[in-house]
């Protein structure tokens, strides 16, 4: 019997057919309501519940009461267990807030579920993250305003079989998976300003989850692998490395033996990290410092988007990049990430238009032990 | 007209035929061979003698014990489970070239003159053989252009190899081996480029294609520099598009001081019409066993041939096949050659096929060849496009050489049926299943036909409309297809995680013993 956790997020993108840009907060809950927003995740969890269905004498739900999962259930026809958060009086979910999401997900924990399933947008992705790190895998089913995330089923059928393959034992990999979201207040304005929040654990299949395009047989975590030993043996231990966030630059680090920040920027030099998460300033003050003038910038590719600089590293400036110079960019990234961004371009934006022209045009990407790509970069 | 037969209510034979080496009981013989006289003996001494100590076993090998009637019943039955070019309409297995391999030519691979030749046998006593392998490598030349050829490859891949080892070599005498150490090649290039590259200790640059659905050649431009020993490319690649650009590609390659070397591992689109010199390519490789003819699939015998320009002659594998103006020879004397890269010279029954395929055609035949495999192919794809779901990325309205990539993206959104899902289904129609994509799979959902120039429209009808009948089938019981196949040998799915996994690879019988004894695998 395998015990699958499931969120429902009651609210998780009411504010997308509302015409406003996300869900997040009691304020934008309320206008979408009013302007007559109807809450559609439960629909689309139960999309998924009805295929897993199929598994019904092999699978134990647990769930929130009311709208937060025990309707969904019974739309389905799903047997569950109620856990008794949020309590009696958010039964009609529409005044949940994250703050119960994160309670459940810890509830779930506890209660040993091996997947927990969400219906929700990149805010819930994060508040689940919050609770239960990458201590179990997790699943999303599109239904957010927001899926920056690469946390979700490419659709609700799909995150359906998938559930079904992980409760038939078919699934073999999991994989880390990043928890993006962008700034609503500055995204209302305008201003695209996504981060990185960090990461979920995700049954890793081919074809079933976003962002994957591949069809490779090879496991995400087999190429990181060769990515990292490949630079571990062509590392200059005279060069102060500026390293970048990131699951693939993480797997770097660990394998130079090196303590990282996920969701920062480390300095390496001489074979040791000199300073970790650091800001634009430290940055160019390690760079003055740097003895023998080798300076190389390492990062990967984050998100969906494509975008090497400008989100969520913003710490390596326009100004950073000008001093160490376009021939001291390293990036690094799997094959299928790669592939996902066949036909398009990767991006940079670092706020000056200078530095843009310059970094645009074409660069290499490692994908494996001395493999290639050569990617379009755009501004 | 002809008769295209539609639903030929097809079952394939399913013994559930059990691995030999399960069958048999203890003392059972297939030959009971008779003892030698004690006059035989003594002449010859014991077996102890006869063999050296170091091939002797210290144990006789676990093999199973049968009679010779069990064993041929066993292989007869194994032999109805499978269907091969000659039994069904192969058309799906794009890339490798499925065309007839005339049946004359057997009887001649089969003739007892060639059978019992062996390669340790003084060359004045098979100028025959290396007569036909010196022809063989006179009218390759004349169809690639260039100005030697070595039939040493025992398959594609090798040729490959071999010219890969080639760029090291003529690198390393000119002193910049070290210099350039960087190889390009393309994402829709057949992976033994990269694969052989890297085996080589060369960096690999990819180049992805442009929305043409052709390598982005301004990130060639972006890839070339002074490291550039090479660039491997195929055309036309998987897609079938032909780059009309080619010429480009070699020049910027050659004015960065790189080599450039063209994988024309299946020829059948361009047979007679281009030649790979004429491009400006300095080397190019022929997988014979595919547009030269012989019955190939299910690993060999294949042969590969490598060709060189003039520059190039003195770095191919030894020995050369040589003539004196008396006499064949080998040539082991060689010393910039790369070396043997394998036992004894080329695969003969191979070589024997191709000899007797150009010899059969001439000029003319062959670029009938790629004429008719051309308008086969986009007969085929005209057809197979009217199926529902089904379409053709890139290159809007552009006719297709040989081949073409396809994908049931739109009918695997609309339907959950995937292309793997129809791959298993075709096979109760009675096709073997085709060939989606080598990895990795950069297209959704691919499939790859190629209808070579044998086929005929009423080969072609037929075919369609098993898609036509399967596209119906997933729009109106998706179920059925995911379900597939019903009427195969093999009723059981692949496990793919046995597949994937390499901690459950079985390549040995004791290994898959092992794995069958574990735990979870009893529960199954």
């Amino acid at each position: 019997m395998t015990k699958v956790g499931l969120i429902v997020n009651p609210v998780a993108g009411i504010g997308g057919k509302v015409g406003l840009k996300g869900s997040d907060g009691e304020e934008t809950q309320k206008k979408a309501f009013e302007l007559g927003a109807v809450p559609e995740s439960g629909k689309k969890a139960a999309i998924a519940l009805r295929i897993l269905k199929s598994e019904k004498d092999f699978v134990k739900i647990i769930t929130c009461p009311g709208e937060m999962g025990e309707n969904v259930c019974k739309e389905a026809g799903m047997d569950c267990e109620v856990i008794s958060v949020p309590d009696e009086s958010k039964r009609t979910g529409r005044d949940t807030t994250s703050d119960d999401t994160v309670r459940a997900a810890r509830e779930f924990l506890n209660m040993g579920a091996e997947l927990i399933l969400f219906a929700g947008g990149d805010g819930t992705a994060r508040d689940i993250m919050d609770a239960v790190g990458t201590s179990v895998p997790v699943l999303g089913i599109p239904a957010g305003c927001k899926i920056h995330s690469g946390v979700y089923a490419l659709n609700p059928k799909k995150g359906g079989e998938l559930a079904v393959r992980f409760v038939q034992g078919k699934v073999l990999r999991l994989k880390e998976a990043e928890v993006m979201d962008i700034d609503e207040e500055q995204f209302c304005k305008g201003i695209v300003c996504s981060r990185l929040y960090g990461y979920l654990k995700i049954p890793e299949e081919i074809r079933m989850v976003q962002n994957r395009k591949s069809g490779s047989v090879y496991s995400e975590e087999g190429a990181i692998e060769r990515i990292s030993d490949y630079l571990a043996d062509t590392w200059d231990g005279e060069a102060l490395y500026i390293v970048g966030g990131g699951s693939t630059t993480a797997s770097i680090m660990k394998r130079m033996n090196l303590p990282y920040t996920l969701l920062g920027i480390d300095l390496v030099c001489a074979g040791q990290v000199i300073a970790a998460d650091c800001t634009e300033k430290e940055i160019l003050e390690a760079i003055d410092a740097c003895a023998s003038g080798k300076v190389r910038i390492l990062v990967t590719v984050i998100g969906g988007q494509g975008y090497l600089f400008g989100r969520g590293n913003q710490q390596i400036s326009a100004e950073v990049l000008r001093r160490v110079g376009k021939e001291n960019i390293i990036a690094a990234a799997s094959p299928d990430k790669m592939l996902s961004f066949l036909g398009k371009s990767l991006y940079i934006d670092t706020g000056d238009e200078e530095v843009n022209r310059y970094l645009t045009g074409y660069m290499r990407v490692i994908v494996g032990y001395g493999e290639y790509v050569v990617m379009k970069v755009s501004d | 007209m002809g008769y295209v037969k539609k639903n030929r209510d097809f079952h394939e034979a399913r013994w559930d035929e059990p691995f030999i080496m399960e069958m048999g009981n203890p003392g059972e013989r297939g030959i009971l061979a008779p003892k030698a006289s004690e006059e035989v003996k003594k002449l010859s001494g014991s077996l102890e003698e006869l063999i050296p100590a170091n091939l002797r076993r210290k144990k006789a090998p676990k093999l199973p014990e049968l009679s010779q009637m069990q064993v041929l019943r066993h292989y007869m039955r194994l032999s109805q489970e499978t269907i091969g070019t000659d039994i069904n309409i192969d058309i799906g297995l794009g890339t490798c070239t499925m065309k007839y391999s005339p049946k004359v030519h057997e009887q001649l691979v089969r003739m007892e003159k060639f059978q019992e030749l062996h390669p340790c046998q003084d060359e004045s006593t098979v100028q025959g053989i290396l007569e036909i392998m010196y022809q063989d490598e006179q009218y390759l030349k004349a169809i690639s252009g260039m100005d030697r050829v070595s039939l040493k490859p025992a398959g594609g891949s090798q040729a490959i190899f071999a010219n890969v080892q080639t760029i090291r070599a003529y690198f390393e005498e000119k002193g910049e081996g070290d210099q350039r150490n960087e190889i390009i090649t393309t994402i829709l290039s057949h992976p033994a480029n990269p694969g052989t590259a890297a085996t080589l200790g060369y960096k690999v640059i990819t180049l992805y294609p442009d929305e043409n659905g052709l390598p982005d050649i301004e990130a060639l431009k972006a890839a070339v520099s002074e490291h550039t020993a090479a660039l491997m490319i195929t055309n036309p690649e998987d897609t079938g598009i032909y780059n009309d650009r080619i010429r480009q590609f070699v020049d910027i390659v050659h004015e960065a001081g790189g080599l450039c070397v063209y994988d024309q591992a299946n020829l059948n689109g361009v047979f007679g019409l281009t030649r790979a010199k004429d491009a400006g390519f300095d080397m190019c490789h022929y997988n014979l066993h595919k547009s030269f003819s012989s019955p190939h699939g299910c690993q060999g015998p294949g042969a590969g041939a490598q060709c060189v320009s003039e520059k190039l002659a003195k770095y191919v594998a030894s020995p050369t096949v040589e003539f004196d103006g008396k006499k064949y020879y080998l040539n082991d004397n060689r010393p910039d050659s790369i070396g043997r890269l394998r036992a004894f010279y080329g695969v003969p029954s191979v070589l024997i096929r191709a000899y007797a395929y150009i010899r059969s055609l001439g000029a003319d035949g062959m670029k009938q060849i790629a004429e008719l495999s051309i308008l086969n192919n986009n007969y085929l794809i005209k057809k197979l496009l009217e199926t529902k779901g089904l379409s053709m990325p890139f290159a809007k309205g552009r006719f297709r050489m040989e081949q073409a990539r396809l994908s049931w993206r739109e009918l695997t959104e609309e339907t959950g049926v995937t292309t793997d899902d129809i791959c298993r289904r075709i096979v109760d129609y009675g096709f073997q299943d085709y060939f989606t994509s080598h990895h990795p799979r950069v297209l959704p959902e691919p499939f790859t036909p190629e209808p070579v120039e044998t086929y005929s429209k009423d080969d072609m009808d037929e075919y369609v409309a098993a898609f036509a009948a399967i596209a119906d089938e997933a729009y109106t019981d998706p179920e059925l297809v995911k379900g597939a196949p019903y009427k195969a040998a093999l009723g059981a799915r692949i496990q793919e995680e046995c597949l994937t996994d390499w901690s459950r690879f079985a390549t040995t019988w004791r290994a898959y013993k092992k794995h069958m004894n574990r735990p979870e695998e009893q529960e199954k």
